[in-house]
């Protein structure tokens, strides 16, 4: 497969290549910018599948929802939703950074959104457990109570409720570890000074990914942590 | 005036211009990719194909004697999922699509060359599943999955077949990605939008399906995967699930999906009518923009396959004017088609007779889904033989007789071979023939009430099952009758010139088969698309 | 019912199957009409306009035919006939859709790989129905497993019947005579096994075969035997019992609008009898708590649709408003439930 290199007058280290099919390096970056967006489009409707079944069965059984909605945490959901808002400013400045030429910035801000996704996952991990260890997956242990140790309401579709909350942010949590391996790649390339102002597609089209990821779990929050706080009938 | 000129046979194209099996499994080539594609095609369809004969062996009488009931629900669940995810959706997009689109707007390949080689790897991976499940045991819950049968009451193997259809949908996904920012963005000079071959445009709307419709289809199999695994009650309402939900969700795909099926046969027909009448397509704006109000309004139209499922009947009289709306760009299809051919030069070859043969039963099956829309007459059809007629004659009746006119029509272009007229003519009208034999009196048994899915059946349907049994018969042979003529034409068919059909079109202008890199110099388009000028006449042989 | 010798189209049995038979008709004739008329053309074309060997074509006019004109004509004309299409079979669909007032009511449930049938009265079946002619009916049906559909090709009509949930079907049979049953949705194995027979039968004779049924009583009747059986009566108040408080009255209950303890409204139907019994914390009514047990387990389908009829039985006198999709409303029996002999007189009123 032949490439040949682009003009990079900007930055000598930098040398993009351009794909044979391709006629210029601006048809290439198109292209890939276009793909990635449709890419987004394909996973809008994917999650878009679980929102869907959410919002029927919520509406279908509010009260097992009002009630096993309050047993997710709310104190680490919204630590959970600052780190990841964090991490797509991380990101943001990574790509930026890119854009400036600064080499070690790059490096620097992906290692910082690495981190930050990385917490995200932890404290995903742990809450987990903790649910396995408090009875709401659903299955043959599943028994969930509330603070008192009163049972939850409307148990026969409680479990609803905590299966959409595994799927929902099990699906996204998958993203999520994609995205950190693919930053563990940008990493190793960044370092050898690949991403220049002439050319760091991958890095925002990656950047583009990491803010969708984002942006699900900002719908995510709301619907799981949020809802129906101070409905829980008495 | 004959301008053919036979290229050198030992020149290098893509077909010769690396040899062994690594420079084919690693390919970025989309030529070879599409080849690859066509292997897999054929290999599925043949088990998909073993399976309808035995059912309709079975059918022949009313008791179930030739296999026992668990086993025929195996056949007929296969029979569907192997026809319609393994080679109905995948058959021309992946196929022709691969190879012709970069070709046709004059680009050296798709955008994302190796994501086209991933597709392909991920199509196998999921045809694996499918078939090991199929090895293990097969699955038993009809092509539909319908809960809670599925998710908790069959014996089969769900879960595999499930992620097997989930994983092959990512191929279709990606597949439909490369190619809208292919067409986008890889254009030569001069191909404006409404210069572009109608086969392109019917991809591109077929594109627009795949990409937003597939991944509902993923996460809906993936919750009954995960429904089936840990005893979740999304669907379930034992478990405090919606049955019914897994119907909306999964028709919400499947419906756009018949349209991913037939788009891209629809783009093949225009292509073989406008070449063998010789004559630019009439309206070929109405055309193209069919393709895309077909894509759209196939989005909102799911709920025709829920009339009587328990869904409202306020929803059931939306879903069925909406249905009404859809169907009208496939008519406007089929007149223009008809008004091509109006003082045309027609030549009755192989490929016409597939198209022709396509405009009628592409009609008869379109109508017959016109039955199906209305409430008051699904609530008698739905469920019945009349539906499995209806899906046939616009699948198999439309779908796959374009997908064979197109695999004759880009033979040469392909292979670099001609095949023999004569054999593919009779073909295709065993073909034609044996279908009509088998699937028409199944709309009779239909009205009659004779249920689908049905192992054994009361012997007053009996006469109407033999006939549909042998005409099956006949359609197996007609199927097998190109397999060998087009085999024996790689080794012995004479060469192919460029344009053996005086087509318009750029793959036209390149030889027979193609350079890997498609073209010596990057064309330049001047001109409409089926500008056919009397110096493009050509004899067929 | 025999060996049917070999037809080529179903007998016409019900009300609705004329006006199905019309709409048929109709759409024959239009897909006959263009599948004709687009093979005549096509062939005609191709053989008219063929091209003689050794022939130069002369490359088309542009403008042989008027273009917009025809894609408009050829657009709108089909989209006419099919709102023709369209508005016919919803008017069918919506007769269908809405149970008259008056109809008899019968009871089925579907199971893996049979049909049970209950009628109001009492009387039981497996795999057969057995309806007077010139009657409506209704069906309540429900499945105890996966979903089958209860199709009647004669009288052309089918639903699903669903786990979980109640669907309604209605006919008035207009011939007597034997019609195949079928399940028309794929259930599993012997999915076609799970086929019977329809009876329409003239009054006479369906009264005599009712009259000689079970015994056990009406459907109200066991389902009040159950509803004690298994103390609900310890909570709910009853046949005009004074109210304890603790648990929402069931008399005059059936039809009415409940308002929840989250504000919201509910229609005391069928499908919330149900769900009370199974799911009871699913909707609290207002003023009440959540002290209701489940009985998930503890009742069979059977057994939920006994309970239904008796709770139905303790309904508003006057009946109450029809509704639009499938939950039913009319009682036919009276407030005073219990001892009232199963017989013919009862079968219509109201």
């Amino acid at each position: 497969m032949a490439s040949h290199a682009a003009d990079t007058h900007a930055d000598p280290h930098v040398v993009s290549t351009i794909q044979h099919h391709f006629e210029s390096a601006d048809q290439q970056k198109d292209a890939s910018t276009i793909g990635m967006w449709v890419f987004l489009v394909t996973e809008v409707m994917f999650f878009g599948g679980m929102f869907l079944a959410y919002f029927v069965y919520r509406q279908a059984y509010p009260a097992a929802f009002a009630s096993a909605s309050n047993n997710t945490s709310l104190l680490i959901g919204a630590a959970n939703t600052t780190v990841l808002i964090c991490s797509s400013l991380t990101m943001a400045l990574a790509v930026r950074s890119a854009a400036v030429g600064k080499k070690n910035l790059i490096v620097l801000f992906l290692i910082l959104t690495l981190l930050l996704g990385g917490t995200f996952l932890g404290v995903k991990a742990y809450e987990y457990h903790d649910k396995w260890v408090r009875h709401e997956v659903p299955g043959h242990n599943f028994d969930c109570r509330d603070e008192s140790g009163k049972a939850c309401i409307d148990a026969g579709h409680t479990p609803l409720f905590f299966a959409l909350y595994f799927g929902m942010t099990g699906l996204h949590a998958t993203h999520m570890i994609v995205g950190v391996g693919i930053i563990l790649f940008l990493i190793s390339q960044a370092r050898k000074g690949a991403y220049g102002p002439a050319w760091h597609t991958p890095v925002e089209l990656f950047g583009l990914y990491w803010h969708f990821v984002d942006i699900v779990w900002i719908f995510l929050f709301p619907l799981l942590y949020l809802i129906d706080r101070s409905a829980v009938p008495k | 005036m004959i301008t053919a000129t036979p290229p050198v046979e030992t020149k290098k194209n893509y077909l010769n211009q690396t040899e062994g099996l690594k420079s084919w499994l690693l390919t970025h080539d989309h030529k070879r990719i599409a080849i690859l594609y066509l292997l897999g095609l054929i290999f599925f369809f043949a088990i998909g194909g073993v399976f309808a004969a035995l059912i309709r062996l079975e059918l022949a009488t009313p008791a179930g004697d030739l296999v026992e009931s668990n086993t025929y629900n195996k056949l007929f669940t296969m029979h569907g999922i192997i026809m319609v995810f393994l080679f109905l959706v995948p058959s021309i997009p992946a196929m022709l699509g691969n190879f012709l689109i970069p070709l046709m707007i004059g680009a050296k390949d798709v955008a994302f060359p190796r994501v086209n080689l991933l597709s392909w790897y991920i199509y196998v991976v999921g045809g694996l599943f499918v078939l090991v499940a199929l090895l293990m045991g097969g699955v038993d819950t009809g092509w539909t999955f319908y809960t809670p049968f599925s998710s908790s009451y069959s014996n089969g193997y769900v879960v595999a077949t499930g992620l097997g259809v989930l994983i092959g949908g990512f191929s279709s996904i990606l597949t439909g990605l490369n190619f809208i920012v292919t067409i986008h963005r890889m254009r030569a000079p001069g191909l404006t939008w409404f210069r572009l071959p109608l086969f392109v445009w019917a991809h591109y709307a077929t594109s627009m399906l795949q990409v937003l419709g597939t991944p509902v289809i993923a996460v809906t199999l993936f919750l009954l995967v995960l429904e089936r695994g840990l005893h979740i009650g999304f669907f379930d309402p034992a478990y405090g699930g919606d049955p019914v939900l897994f119907q909306h969700m999964f028709w919400f795909y499947s419906h756009p999906a018949v349209y991913i099926m037939i788009l891209p046969s629809m783009g093949v027909v225009t292509e073989i009518v406008t070449t063998f009448s010789w004559k630019k397509p009439f309206g070929y704006t109405f055309i193209a923009f069919s393709s895309i109000a077909i894509a759209v309004f196939g989005f909102i139209v799911w709920g025709h396959h829920l009339f009587v499922s328990g869904q409202s009947a306020y929803a059931g009289m939306v879903f069925s004017i909406l249905s009404y709306v859809v169907a009208i760009p496939s008519a406007i299809k089929v007149f223009n088609w008809t008004a091509t051919m109006y003082k045309g030069s027609v030549r009755a070859t192989a490929p016409m007779l597939y198209a022709l043969g396509f405009i009628g039963l592409f009609t008869i099956g379109g109508l017959t889904g016109l039955f199906l829309a209305s409430l008051g007459m699904d609530v008698h059809l739905t469920d019945s033989y009349f539906v499995i007629a209806h899906f046939h004659y616009v699948m198999v009746g439309g779908a796959i007789m374009g997908f064979m006119g197109g695999i004759h029509l880009w033979w040469p272009k392909i292979f670099g071979r001609m095949y023999s007229e004569a054999w593919a003519r009779v073909a295709a009208i065993i073909i034609f023939i044996g279908f009509n034999l088998t699937f028409f009196p199944q709309f009779i048994l239909g009205y009659m009430g004779m249920p689908r899915r049905y192992h054994v059946y009361p012997p007053e349907f009996q006469v109407l099952n033999v006939l549909s049994s042998a005409g099956a018969s006949i359609l197996g042979l007609g199927y097998l009758i190109p397999v060998c003529y087009l085999v024996w034409s790689l080794k012995y068919g004479p060469v192919a010139p460029p344009n053996p059909w005086g087509a318009t079109g750029l793959e036209w202008q390149t030889s027979s088969p193609p350079p890997t890199e498609n073209f010596e110099v990057t064309p330049v388009v001047t001109q409409e698309a089926y500008t056919y000028t009397s110096e493009e006449v050509v004899h067929v042989g | 019912m025999g060996e049917k010798s070999f037809q080529l189209f179903p007998e016409a049995a019900s009300s609705i199957a004329g006006q199905v038979d019309g709409l048929y008709a109709y759409l024959v004739l239009v897909s006959a009409f263009f599948s004709l008329l687009i093979a005549f053309l096509v062939v005609f074309f191709a053989i008219k306009y063929r091209r003689k060997n050794d022939e130069i074509p002369k490359p088309a006019d542009e403008h042989s035919i008027g273009g917009m004109v025809l894609e408009i004509v050829w657009s709108i004309i089909p989209l006419g006939l099919s709102l023709i299409m369209f508005a016919w079979g919803a008017s069918i669909f919506f007769t269908e859709s809405r149970p008259p007032a008056d109809a008899m009511e019968i009871f089925v449930v579907g199971k893996q790989w049979m049909w049970k049938v209950q009628h109001n009265e009492g009387a039981r079946e497996i795999n057969e129905l057995h309806v007077p002619v010139n009657r409506n009916i209704r069906l309540t049906l429900t499945s105890e497993d996966v979903i089958h559909d209860f199709a009647v090709p004669a009288f052309r009509t089918k639903t699903d019947v669903l786990p979980g949930r109640y669907t309604t079907e209605w006919f008035r049979p207009t011939k007597v005579g034997a019609y195949h049953l079928f399940c028309m949705e794929y259930c599993g194995t012997k999915h076609s096994g799970m086929i019977g027979t329809v009876y329409v039968m003239n009054e006479a004779d369906y009264n005599a075969w009712l009259g000689a049924g079970s015994g056990e009583g009406s459907m109200a009747e066991q389902g009040e035997s159950l509803f004690n059986q298994l103390g609900c009566g310890t909570c709910h108040p009853s046949a005009m019992n004074k109210q304890n408080g603790r648990c929402p009255n069931l008399n005059g209950l059936f039809g009415t609008t409940v308002v929840l303890k989250d504000g919201s409204k509910v229609r005391a139907d069928e499908s919330y009898i149900r769900e009370s019994v199974l799911y009871p914390q699913a909707r609290i009514v207002a003023g009440y708590d959540d002290i209701m047990p489940t009985f998930k387990g503890l009742v069979t389908e059977d057994g939920l649709l006994k309970l239904v009829e008796y709770v139905k039985s303790l309904g508003p006198k006057n009946g109450t408003e029809s509704s639009a999709t499938a939950a039913p409303t009319q009682t036919s029996s009276s407030p005073q439930a219990p001892a009232r002999p199963a017989g013919p007189a009862r079968a219509g009123n109201q």
